[in-house]
């Protein structure tokens, strides 16, 4: 017999469902009053740092269906590499700038869209630099387990060469799941497919 | 530098595709994910402060009232306390909650179920916990109510709950349940749980010690997130 290590198990994951716009874009969902704006609304609070982007999308389904009931997320350092988050303890990140937005997708087309800045580049945990990325966090009905994905930029391509996550992916050609399409003056769109010939590739992180 | 977060026990997670819950067959990616370990990126994470909260935010039995009205349905107060699988409490986690009225009915217009809307029940609500990991709301037991799935499918009583923990790695989606809820053992959202153990962490236990009497009865329902890993020598890693 040996002592119990008495560790807790993380709570498992459910569905999002259907109506997750009612507690977490109540706004967008027309309950109105509750509270005064939806949260992730807005990620640049003020004469923010960098180049400005707009990164728009839509989440695919395996019939080729667009999902107009997800909720995505998104967090990212701002233009120096640099997190707004008590667990940053590199420096200081630009207040203008917070990181985080949500959006919920498009009730009729399906898209998400986010106004924010291109990121600087975060180490990975041996000190390589990984290319410059957003993560993308996707709920819905459906989706049993929240998906983390990340989104790369076309405009990277050194950098994307030798980024460490996308060097570890065992099938190269699917690398190109996780790189936006330059859609020029700063827009980026970026699908993410669940299923199918070019699923995108979602991280066990 | 961290330690980073203990990585995800996907056998304990439903899995991606769970053909008794239809809309997941098209909707659940069929690749394995890749697994990597956390990095700066997933280690942070958004704040959000208590001075975001506004006074009624967790109290869904007045927070969409109109005048001197109240939510229709049991009174509760669902408490419990974040924390993470080393059993650390987690401050200043935000958790925001949704669900259905008293009759089973959700607020939003692709909802058609037929059971009426409450005028005094929006079905939003959030609140942050404390430096010890505990929060509190308050609100009405909803109701269950049928679904489109196979012909004849009920969810049981539940809330819908979105965590942040710390890190980002630590965002969570789930749903809590009700302690003697028949409907929890016939609903196919909740069989995607692979075990009855990981099923049974997620209902609240009626909590008679913490009811308000002749007011409301309470539920308590623990949340724990991901373990960070922390040694007592993580203040000089150089040479471990």
């Amino acid at each position: 017999m040996v002592q119990p290590l008495s560790h807790l198990k993380e709570s498992p994951s459910q569905t999002a469902g259907p109506y997750v716009h009612i507690g977490c874009t109540p706004n967008f969902a027309e309950i109105e009053g509750v509270y005064p704006q939806d949260l992730g609304h807005e990620m640049i609070t003020g004469d923010v740092q960098g180049q400005r982007i707009r990164i728009t999308g839509r989440v695919i389904d395996g019939t080729g269906t667009p999902l107009r009931d997800a909720m995505i997320e998104i967090w990212q350092p701002d233009a120096a590499g640099l997190f707004n988050s008590p667990a940053e303890t590199r420096g200081t990140a630009d207040p203008n700038f917070t990181g985080w937005g949500r959006c919920a997708s498009d009730m009729t087309t399906g898209e998400f869209a986010f106004e924010t800045v291109k990121p600087g580049a975060v180490p990975f945990v041996d000190g390589r630099m990984q290319a410059p990325h957003v993560t993308l966090w996707i709920v819905a009905r459906g989706i049993n387990l929240g998906l983390h994905t990340r989104m790369y930029f076309p405009d990277e391509e050194a950098a994307n060469a030798t980024d460490p996550i996308l060097s570890r992916i065992e099938h190269q050609t699917r690398v190109k799941t996780l790189i936006g399409e330059d859609k020029g003056d700063g827009h980026i769109h970026f699908d993410i497919r669940l299923q199918g010939h070019n699923e995108t590739v979602f991280f066990d992180i | 530098m961290t330690n980073g977060y203990v990585n995800r026990d996907r056998r304990w997670h439903p899995p991606s595709i769970t053909p008794d819950y239809k809309t997941s067959v098209a909707r659940g990616p069929r690749h394995a994910p890749l697994s990597f370990p956390t990095t700066l990126v997933e280690e942070t994470g958004p704040v959000f402060g208590h001075d975001m909260l506004g006074e009624r935010d967790n109290d869904l039995i007045l927070n969409f009232a109109k005048g001197d009205g109240m939510a229709i349905g049991p009174r509760i107060i669902v408490h419990g306390q974040v924390r993470d699988e080393f059993g650390r409490g987690v401050p200043g986690a935000l958790i925001e909650v949704w669900q259905a009225n008293a009759g089973g009915r959700y607020r939003h217009k692709k909802e058609s179920y037929l059971a009426p809307l409450d005028p005094n029940f929006g079905g939003c609500g959030r609140c942050i916990s404390d430096a010890q990991g505990f929060y509190e709301f308050r609100t009405i037991l909803p109701g269950p109510y049928p679904w489109p799935n196979t012909m004849n499918d009920w969810r049981p009583a539940h809330i819908h709950f979105s965590i942040f923990g710390a890190g980002f790695a630590q965002r969570l989606i789930t749903q809590m349940y009700f302690e003697g809820d028949p409907l929890i053992w016939h609903c196919p959202i909740v069989d995607t749980i692979p075990t009855r153990e990981g099923i049974e962490s997620l209902v609240a236990a009626l909590d008679m010690a913490r009811t308000v009497p002749m007011d409301a009865r309470a539920y308590k329902f623990d949340i724990t997130l991901r373990g960070r890993r922390q040694t007592l020598f993580e203040n000089r890693m150089e040479g471990l």
